[in-house]
């Protein structure tokens, strides 16, 4: 069967900073059953934290809402959606440019989706005005390690 | 966070001692500014021993840092980066202007030896 997944983890809580490392770190432990090294455990935290970032700083730009990831563990992969029913992204392609951000004065640096899209293996942003932004991303867990 | 004001070399050195994201930066950014506009120092250090995790929050929270102790003519360098913490840097060019000194406090050995 294509696309066939071995496990499953959902998660939603309140866009309040102080879930940020909450998210990071129960991601992290879901993907511990596939073996990651301490380099894609450390790659993985950081994606799923800026994802998250920008859900609470743009997406509902610090007012209260709903964020939900959804995790999809493979064979050798692991595949991650982060959304928010937020403000969306009129310009997606501008958006996701090193060093672009729309909110220079609260001194972002504008590196959040360059640092996704090295960390990862995939990055995917989907994002409807006035509806919410969905980030999927993907990243191959032990690559070289062959699984019977 | 751990504070320590070296006055013979105009030096502020800021131990950060959590995580540092974007919830985090908040009140890292609030004490750094208020020790550096009493201190004004001419070299203000951020040790990294112990940060385990930064995002790009933590790119921005210390550009914005850099600036003002340029305005006085201080200079921003870092020290005990840690190799996960170390990519987040070189993916953002930010060493350029704050960049990453040898580890003084473990007998002269660099960075990637201290881990
Ligand atoms: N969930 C989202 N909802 C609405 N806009 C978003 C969302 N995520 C990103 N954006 C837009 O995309 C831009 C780029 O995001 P990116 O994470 O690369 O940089 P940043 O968040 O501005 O800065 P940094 O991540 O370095 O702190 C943001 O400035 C914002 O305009
Ligand atoms: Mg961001």
């Amino acid at each position: 069967m294509k696309n066939a997944y071995e496990n499953e983890m959902k998660l939603e809580f309140l866009s309040k900073s102080c879930n940020e490392s909450f998210a990071r770190i129960t991601v992290a432990s879901f993907v511990a059953q596939l073996d990651p090294t301490i380099e894609e455990i450390a790659d993985i935290k950081t994606a799923v934290s800026e994802a998250v970032t920008n859900c609470i700083i743009h997406g509902y730009e610090d007012k209260e809402g709903i964020i939900k990831i959804e995790c999809k563990i493979f064979a050798n992969s692991i595949k991650i959606e982060i959304s928010d029913n937020g403000k969306g992204i009129d310009d997606i392609e501008q958006a996701k440019q090193a060093l672009y951000t729309s909110k220079p004065e609260q001194e972002r640096s504008g590196m959040g989706f360059t640092i996704m899209e090295s960390f990862m293996d995939e990055l995917k942003v989907e994002s409807v005005l006035g509806v919410g932004t969905k980030v999927t991303m993907k990243k191959i867990i032990n690559k070289g390690v062959t699984y019977v | 966070m751990q504070v320590d004001y070296n006055k013979k070399d105009k030096q502020l050195t800021i131990k950060i001692t959590e995580e540092i994201d974007h919830h985090s930066c908040e009140k890292i950014k609030k004490r750094a500014d208020y020790e550096i506009q009493i201190h004004l120092p001419k070299k203000l250090v951020f040790d990294f021993e112990n940060v385990n995790f930064m995002d790009s929050s933590g790119i921005g929270m210390l550009i914005g840092r850099y600036k003002l102790v340029s305005m006085f003519g201080g200079k921003t360098s870092l020290i005990n980066v840690k190799p996960a913490i170390k990519k987040v840097f070189e993916m953002s060019g930010v060493l350029k202007l704050i960049p990453i000194e040898e580890n003084k406090n473990m007998g002269g050995a660099k960075v990637e030896e201290c881990i």
